[in-house]
């Protein structure tokens, strides 16, 4: 009797297939909209046609009269239950239902419940709302100007548009550096609003039930726990009485971890019904309503020396956080984690200044595929350090090379005091440099632009913060950023793992199952994995900012420990021995003196229910609450090559080499097609996508015509290399990696056309580098900045 | 249109099922016939238009998406009349016709008289379209198509279709149409004008493309500027072009 083969069952390094695609790709899966409940109606809501109005009056009488109305609910409603404004996580107030006035396009105004969905929607057409037009903010500018209409007059202490002055670092110090500099590179940067477009968009179910009392909710929600504590505290039911399930979830990015007026309205409607009430939201619903991301705007300052060495950083940002301060993000911090910008850097000095303000725009800030801000952190940092470079007359590689924290500087605290712990900078950049043949591209490059072709190289290197987070920094209305898993052994062996993290995609159920395996030697097939229903899942705070694995995933390890303790003595009880002389290996423990006498963890599970040893309590589970002692640090490195059609302003990739340090692969399949995704949500951003508004407040973006998705007609090929390495503070030595390709990624293409257009003197285009921006720029030589103007 | 409310019709025809509408063919005299439900993919697939019409041929893999190129139909899109649909620029660049069938008979509409502005045609409401005719040739066919789109999929930003017959050195018959850059698909007539009766130069090529881009009335828009339309007239203009040159002197 030996060790098992951890390939072979499924364990840590093997590339399992996908245990949920069995029932996705027979298009069995389980999603919200797929869920029937006897007696269920459909609600459908009325969103405001002006960006800023006041209401005058709300005239549902011909909606309520419409055969198969059964209930409209508007401002007036949700205020008699002390329910027309909601709290975020950002600690500002939501309206759920327009009361006073509406403050972005597609804002909620009323709710129609109906028989069917038809009727629904047809009854929303006929409630007359009368809109007195008030003047339209769409940008930050506008915002802050002298006189400017104040959006939120429902709040006390709001004189004017501004929600926060923010500021971290070292002010004196900083200024120092820069008064001690050979050369200081400005910048000016946009990222545009852009919106994660899960292709499910949002929906609920609500069941209350008048004779138990309870409330099921059926929710596309990343977050079930949180979901049942604010349900609680919002609606003021006990929480025992509160069941959320989130079932399949067809893609989150983020989008899906507020809560939104959708969800309030169909729970209390379906409490003054008791009838279950089903709301799915459609395309353009999800689209101008839901959580937007990014919008925020740069000046960043690099105070350099000749040599190269950066001295100093100064970021000063803007963001729009359209009409409500609804940032979906637990940190301590007002603009999450931009200040983990240059973490890969050695840079002594550093100041960021951070202001958020109002518009007329849908409120959001959602951490698309990202964790709170870094994405534009990281893309800030990588077109500062390109422009950097180009201003020194550096090489862009080299550049990078001697600001790096070297591999023997760790643990190292970043310019903004984050603390860093491991990390092998300069090789993950060699490899990347090596496989798209760097030098060779540079020759090429200069032969290309004698005949007149612009090629164009751009890298983006970058460590980011991921796996929120610690208990310290990190909580959600005061819950402390922990996640559990709990595992059953059952008597054959085989096994049932709950966590409280939720997949929308990722693979969890394959994973998790990896991770037992690893421990405990259960082949993964024997592991059956459930999330989502917070009845029988363990509290946990979800799926986001790549927390699954560094939170979650740390929790499964540490419960099968838990269990692997536990049938340690069973096994000394089993084979007659103390528990002193047991060893284990993968699957099985045996006498140290004597390896071939051993027990299975099987033989150990059906013991704990059959043969226990005198005073053990029966039974094979447990449960593990994991708060991780700090953020994982993955790095990357990502190179583009382009070519740029001078005539139509077309770029094309020519190569896109991607390095990716994540740690300990657990299932290396999944961890490409993670990266893969990420790669092409990275490539629409620098590529086709903007949500931007016209002056008077009409989101242009509202539909997949206009707001594109890429396609893999137009995606292009990538190249994907690893280094490894393991996390030195997390069990299984892995780290996130859902999201490090969309936030590294979108510098690199940008960084790629910009070092094509260099010669014309063009420093900067704000994405989407679009053919007719990059075409304007290189005919009159002039950056191009801000979001792609509406022109009609 | 429906989904967008912007139509709400009392009754829908389907007319799928309506027998042998599905073909596209060349006549003994070299005219094209295409069916009135001839999927976009059908001709993408056909062994007919590559060498008997390639500025179809090049237009066909350029419509729409793969998905919407298995149901969608070339006319069915000259009839949704959309300036920014592909097929009519080729059409009106070809002098093709739609044949409407109705209680009266059929009569024959060339695609310029069709196509009454953005979302109308010239269908009366009693009547279908059931096919599109390309005329006979006068002289080897060339052409091209050329479009820029943000997206595969996307609306076109710019489209231009060229379509030539040549007869010995000279340009026989010259036609120019533009996609996406008016209220309308646009006949560059003044541009194919320029090339009719002599041979293709570089310096009628310039030419032509200055008068296409001159014909465009592009709006600006999230697409691109109208400038930036304009000179991505111009450019298509020239390259299609001066693609036919080139393989006319390689061929030489």
């Amino acid at each position: 009797m030996t060790a098992v083969d951890e390939i072979k069952i499924g364990g840590m390094g093997a590339s399992r297939r996908r245990v949920e695609d069995n029932r996705f790709i027979r298009g069995k899966g389980n999603y919200v909209d797929d869920i029937v409940l006897p007696g269920m109606l459909h609600m459908e809501i009325l969103r405001s046609p002006l960006a800023h109005a006041r209401i005058r009056s709300i005239d549902a009488s011909k909606a309520w009269a419409m055969p198969g109305v059964r209930l409209v609910l508007t401002g007036e409603t949700m205020a008699a239950r002390n329910l027309a404004w909601m709290p975020t996580l950002s600690y500002d107030t939501q309206a759920v239902l327009a009361t006073d006035k509406v403050r972005f396009q597609g804002q909620e105004v009323a709710c129609v419940i109906a028989d069917d969905p038809y009727i629904a929607k047809d009854a929303c057409e006929a409630i007359v709302v009368d809109y007195e037009p008030l003047p339209v903010i769409v940008n930050p500018t506008q915002s802050m100007a002298d006189g400017a209409p104040l959006i939120r007059d429902d709040k006390e202490n709001q004189p004017n548009n501004v929600i926060y002055d923010w500021e971290v670092g070292d002010k004196e110090g900083t200024d120092s550096a820069f008064a001690q500099a050979d050369l200081v590179s400005k910048i000016d940067l946009h990222y545009p609003r852009s919106h994660p477009s899960p292709i499910e968009c949002c929906g609920s179910i609500a069941d209350f039930n008048r004779a138990t009392s309870k409330l099921t909710v059926y929710l596309t929600t990343q977050a079930p726990h949180i979901i049942r504590a604010a349900v609680a505290l919002v609606a003021e039911l006990p929480e025992q009485m509160i069941r959320i399930i989130s079932p399949d979830i067809g893609g989150g990015f983020g989008n899906k971890v507020p809560v939104y007026p959708g969800y309030v309205a169909s729970i209390l409607a379906s409490i003054l019904l008791e009838r279950p009430v089903k709301w799915i939201e459609d395309r353009t619903g999800n689209l101008i309503s839901t959580g937007f991301a990014r919008d925020i705007y740069l000046h960043g300052e690099l105070a350099l020396r000749k040599d190269g060495r950066i001295l100093g950083v100064r970021m000063n940002t803007t963001a729009d956080h359209g009409a409500f301060f609804s940032d979906a993000q637990p940190s301590k911090f007002k603009i999450g984690l931009m200040h983990s910008a240059f973490s890969c850097y050695d840079i002594p000095n550093a100041h960021l200044l951070a202001r958020g303000v109002y518009t007329n725009k849908a409120p959001g800030g959602v951490a698309y595929r990202c964790s709170f801000r870094v994405t534009e952190a990281m893309f800030f940092q990588e077109r500062m350090v390109q422009a950097a470079a180009d201003d020194l007359g550096m090489d862009q590689a080299e550049f990078r090379r001697i600001n790096f924290v070297r591999d023997d500087d760790f643990p190292h605290r970043t310019p903004w005091g984050f603390l860093t712990d491991s990390g092998q900078y300069g090789k993950c950049l060699d490899v990347g440099l090596e496989a798209v043949g760097y030098q060779d591209f540079l020759m090429e490059k200069e032969e290309a632009a004698k005949r007149g072709r612009l090629l164009g190289i751009g890298i983006s290197t970058m460590t980011e913060p991921l796996g929120a987070g610690n208990s310290r920094e990190y909580d959600i209305l005061g819950i402390k950023m922990f996640d559990s898993a709990e595992l059953k052994i059952h008597m054959t062996g085989k096994a049932l793992l709950r966590t409280g993290a939720k997949s929308q995609g990722q693979g969890h159920e394959t994973t998790w199952a990896q991770i037992v395996a690893h421990e405990l030697g259960i082949p993964a097939e024997d592991v059956l994995v459930e999330e989502g229903d917070t009845d029988t899942a363990p509290f946990g705070m979800g799926t986001y900012a790549s927390r699954s694995t560094p939170v979650a995933g740390a929790a499964v390890a540490m419960v099968s420990r838990k269990i692997r303790s536990k049938a340690r003595k069973i096994a000394a009880h089993l084979l007659e021995i103390s528990e002193e002389d047991v060893e284990w290996e993968l699957g099985r423990f045996y006498v140290r003196s004597q390896p071939d006498r051993g027990v299975t963890i099987q033989e150990c599970a059906v013991a704990a229910y059959s043969n226990m040893p005198d005073g053990m309590e029966p039974g094979l589970e447990n449960v593990a609450y994991y708060d991780p002692p700090n953020l994982t640090w993955p790095f990357a490195c990502y190179i583009v090559k382009v070519e740029v059609d001078p005539a139509t302003g077309v770029w094309d990739v020519l190569r896109m080499v991607a390095v990716d340090d994540c740690g300990v692969r657990i299932n290396p399949m999944i961890v490409e097609g993670q990266i893969m995704g990420g790669l092409t949500e990275a490539y629409a951003m620098a590529n086709m996508q903007f949500i931007t508004f016209d002056a008077e407040g009409n989101c242009i973006g509202s539909n997949f015509t206009d707001y594109l998705l890429p396609t893999a007609w137009e995606t292009p090929g990538f190249e994907l290399h690893e280094v490894v390495t393991p996390c030195p503070h997390h069990p299984i030595g892995a780290k996130g990696i859902g999201e490090c390709a969309a936030v590294g990624g979108p510098a690199a293409f940008v960084n790629a056309v910009m070092d094509a257009v260099k010669g014309s003197g063009v420093r900067n285009i704000d994405m989407p580098v679009l053919p007719d921006r990059v075409y304007e720029a290189l005919q009159t030589g002039q950056d191009i900045s801000g979001a792609p103007p509406v022109k009609m | 249109m429906m989904k967008l409310r912007f139509a709400s019709p009392e009754m829908l025809v389907d007319i799928n099922e309506i027998p042998d509408l599905d073909y596209h063919r060349v006549d003994d005299d070299g005219t094209i016939r295409v069916g009135a439900v001839c999927r976009h993919a059908d001709l993408e697939r056909s062994s007919l238009l590559d060498t008997r019409q390639p500025t179809m041929a090049a237009a066909a893999p350029l419509v729409a998406d793969p998905i919407v190129r298995m149901r969608g139909t070339l006319v069915g899109s000259v009839c949704h009349a959309d300036p920014q649909g592909d097929w009519a620029s080729v059409m009106t660049a070809l002098d093709a016709s739609i044949i409407a069938q109705g209680p009266n008979g059929r009569r024959s509409i060339a695609v310029r008289d069709f196509v009454l502005g953005p979302f109308q045609n010239a269908l009366a409401f009693d009547e279908i379209a059931v096919e599109a005719v390309v005329p006979t040739p006068r002289g080897m066919p060339a052409g091209g198509y050329l479009k820029l789109e943000r997206r595969v999929g996307d609306y076109a930003t710019v489209g231009v279709a060229v379509a030539i017959d040549r007869v010995g050195s000279q340009v026989g018959r010259a036609g120019i149409a533009l996609t996406a850059v008016g209220p309308a698909t646009i006949a560059a007539d003044a541009a194919a004008q320029k090339l009719t009766g002599r041979p293709l130069t570089a310096d009628n090529i310039g030419e032509a493309a200055e008068l296409a881009a001159e014909a465009a009335q592009p709006k600006s828009d999230h697409r691109g500027s109208a400038d930036f339309k304009r000179q991505m007239v111009r450019v298509f203009t020239s390259r299609i072009l001066t693609g036919l040159l080139r393989s006319e002197e390689e061929a030489a």
